[in-house]
C-alpha cells in the first residue's frame, strides 16, 4: 500500500499575528514554525499505523514550499515517513498547491491520500478535496477513523447528531479530524535515520492563477469585558435580552 | 452572468446555513437565483422567500459523495452559464466546492464572511485571529459562505422545484451506517451555544447546564477536556480541533478559554464567561463576565432565564 501525505509548515499556535510588505505577507520574522498539527498528528501518524499493521507498504510526505521548510519535512522523516517529496514553489493559493502535489503524483500510483483538516494558518481545508478531483479519487472530509482491510477502507466521521461508517475502496483521498491518531514523538534512532532518508526538491510547475490572498488585516481590537458581580448573575440574562438583543 | 447556490437541505426544516447561501447568491445576483440541493428534502418551494427562483435536486444522492455532488454542480453550471457558484463552508461544501473549482479551473473562496468589494472576499484565517482579502481573476467565481455571516432574507414567494434526471456516474462511497449520538439543534447551526468545561467537575453536574441551554433555546457544547474524559460526547466538543462555530450568543461556563479553545469560538458574536478564576484568559476574549462558582451562578441564570420566558 502506498500512502502519501500532505504535510504544511505552519507558524506555531501561539505564535504573534503580524504581517509585512503592505499586509500582503505574514511576518515570520522571530516565529517558530512547526508542522501543521493536523497533518502530523492525524494524517502522517496513521499512515505509519497502517503501514506498520500491514507490514508492508510505504509513506511518502509532500510539502510545497522554499527551502526553509526542510527542517518540518526531515522531522516527518524523524517521525516514521520513508521519503519525502518538497516541490520549490511560494503558492498565493490552495488551487497552486494543488495543482502542483496532482501533477507530481498522477502518474505514481498511490492507494491513499491523506490531509489534515486544514492548516492552522489558512484555515481553507480544501487543498485535499482539490487534490482528489485532480487525481479522480473519492474524499471524505473531517474523517476521524480509517482502516484498511484488502482493497477497501472503513472510514467514521462525526456529523451533526452522530457518527457517519463509510466503505470506500481504494484508492481515496481523505482529511484527518481529531480520533484519527495520537501525537508521536521521534526517538532519536529516528532522528538520525532521517538524516539520510530521501528528500526529493522538485522545481514547480505552472500552476493556474484563479485566485490569490492580496491583503491581511487584523480584526477590530474587542471592546472591554462588562463584569456584572456574581449574587446579581440574572442582570446577564436581562442584559442579553436588553443590551446585546441575543436572545 | 448567473449565479447558482448548492445547498444541504437534510433535516426536519430548511437548515439555516442553506438560506443563508441563497440569501447570498441573490444578493450577489441582485436578483432571483437557481438553487441545486440533493436527497429527499419537501418543502424546497419556501426558498423562494430566500430568493430562489428555482430549485434543482438530484434525489437519491448522498451527501458524502463529493464526486457525484460536483458533478450535479458543474451540470447545472453548464447549463445556467453561472459564473458565480455559491456553497456553504460546511462538512459538505468543504468536498464540494475546491472540487468544483478544480474542475472549472475556478478561483475559490472558502469561507467568505461576507458580500465582496469589487472581486475581493473576505475570509477568516489563523483561527480567527486575522482576516484575508482573497481576489478572484477567473471568469468564474466558487465562493463557500461561513455560516451565520448574512442575515437571511425573508421576502415571501415561492420557488419551482425540478427534479435532476441527468447522469452523475455511480456512487463511490457506500454509507454503512449512521450512528445516532442524541438530539436536539445541530452545533454548527446553532444561534445560541451554552458550552461548559472543567469547572462543573463531573458529568453528573451537567442537569443545571442543559436546563439553561433548554430555557434559551440554545444547543449544548463542551471544551476538548470534557470530550476526552467522555463526560459529553465527541460532536460537542467545540475549539480548534473539534467544531469551529459562530454562532450570536456563547457562554462558556468553567471554561478557562485557552488558545485551541478560543480558535474555534472567537467569531461568536457575544461571548459570555463565567469563571472562578478571575485571571483566566477567556475574560480577555468575552463581552460579558461573571466571576463566580458555576455551581451557584448557574441557578440565578436558570432562575433569570424563566422569568424572561414567562414575560414574552
Amino acid at each position: 500500500m502506498k500512502i502519501l501525505v500532505l504535510l504544511s509548515q505552519v507558524p506555531d499556535t501561539t505564535a504573534r499575528i503580524a504581517f509585512t510588505n503592505g499586509d500582503t505577507q505574514y511576518d515570520g520574522n522571530g516565529v517558530t514554525f512547526i508542522m501543521n498539527p493536523y497533518d502530523e498528528w492525524y494524517a502522517l501518524v496513521r499512515a505509519l499505523e497502517l503501514k506498520e499493521a500491514k507490514g508492508s507498504g510505504s509513506v511518502t510526505t509532500i510539502t510545497v514550499g522554499g527551502a526553509d521548510t526542510e527542517a518540518t519535512i526531515r522531522k516527518g522523516l524523524a517521525i516514521g515517513a520513508d521519503e519525502a517529496v518538497r516541490i520549490d514553489a511560494q503558492p498565493t493559493d490552495a488551487m497552486q498547491v494543488a495543482e502542483l502535489i496532482a501533477g507530481w503524483a498522477k502518474d505514481k500510483g498511490f492507494d491513499l491520500v491523506l490531509a489534515g483538516k486544514e492548516t492552522i494558518d489558512h484555515n481553507s481545508g480544501v487543498v485535499g478535496a482539490m487534490v482528489a478531483e485532480l487525481l479522480d479519487m473519492p474524499y471524505v472530509p473531517l474523517a476521524s477513523k480509517l482502516d484498511v482491510s484488502g482493497d477497501s477502507a472503513t472510514i467514521e466521521r462525526d456529523v451533526p447528531g452522530g457518527v457517519e461508517v463509510l466503505e470506500v475502496k481504494l484508492p481515496f483521498a481523505l482529511s484527518a479530524a481529531k480520533g484519527m491518531a495520537e501525537q508521536r514523538i521521534p526517538n532519536m534512532r529516528g532522528i538520525m535515520a532521517a538524516r539520510t532518508k530521501p528528500l526529493q526538491v522538485v522545481a514547480g510547475g505552472a500552476v493556474s492563477n484563479a485566485a490569490s490572498t492580496v491583503k491581511f488585516e487584523l480584526p477590530p481590537a474587542k471592546g472591554a469585558v462588562k463584569m456584572i458581580p456574581a449574587d446579581e448573575a440574572g442582570k446577564l440574562i436581562e442584559l442579553l435580552h436588553t443590551e446585546a438583543k441575543v436572545i | 452572468m448567473s449565479t447558482i447556490a448548492f445547498i444541504d437541505t437534510r433535516g426536519d426544516k430548511l437548515p439555516k446555513a442553506a438560506q443563508e447561501a441563497v440569501t447570498y447568491a441573490s444578493q450577489l445576483a441582485g436578483g432571483p437565483i437557481t438553487a441545486i440541493t440533493f436527497g429527499d428534502a419537501q418543502g424546497l418551494e419556501a426558498l423562494g422567500a430566500n430568493g430562489a427562483k428555482k430549485v434543482i435536486v438530484a434525489r437519491g444522492v448522498k451527501a458524502v459523495d463529493s464526486q457525484q455532488l460536483a458533478k450535479l454542480v458543474c451540470d447545472v453550471a453548464a447549463a445556467e452559464g453561472a459564473t458565480s457558484i455559491v456553497c456553504v463552508h460546511d462538512a459538505t461544501g468543504k468536498a464540494v466546492a475546491p472540487r468544483v473549482a478544480a474542475r472549472l479551473k475556478a478561483g475559490l473562496v472558502a469561507g467568505a464572511t461576507g458580500l465582496p468589494e469589487g472581486n475581493r472576499f473576505r475570509r477568516n484565517v489563523f483561527s480567527g485571529k486575522a482576516r484575508a482579502w482573497v481576489e478572484v481573476s477567473s471568469a468564474v467565481k466558487v465562493i463557500s459562505l461561513s455560516p451565520n455571516s448574512i442575515a437571511i432574507a425573508n421576502t415571501g414567494g415561492s420557488a419551482a422545484v425540478e427534479e435532476f434526471n441527468g447522469d452523475l456516474g455511480a456512487a463511490r462511497i457506500t454509507v454503512k451506517e449512521l450512528r445516532k449520538a442524541g438530539s436536539g439543534v445541530p452545533l454548527p447551526e446553532a444561534e445560541l451555544v451554552v458550552s461548559a468545561g472543567r469547572g462543573m467537575k463531573g458529568p453528573e453536574h451537567w442537569a443545571p447546564v442543559e436546563e439553561l441551554a433548554q430555557l434559551l433555546g440554545a444547543a449544548t457544547a463542551c471544551s476538548r477536556p470534557v470530550a476526552d474524559m467522555h463526560w459529553r460526547p465527541h460532536h460537542e466538543h467545540v475549539g480548534q480541533t473539534g467544531v469551529a462555530i459562530r454562532p450570536n450568543l456563547y457562554i462558556a461556563i468553567g471554561i478557562s478559554g485557552a488558545i485551541q479553545h478560543l480558535a474555534g469560538v472567537n467569531q461568536s458574536k457575544v461571548i459570555c464567561v463565567i469563571n472562578k478564576d478571575p485571571e483566566a484568559p477567556f475574560f480577555k476574549a468575552a463581552d460579558y463576565g461573571i466571576v463566580g462558582d458555576a455551581f451557584e451562578v448557574l441557578p440565578k441564570l436558570i432562575e433569570a432565564a424563566k422569568k424572561l420566558n414567562a414575560e414574552r
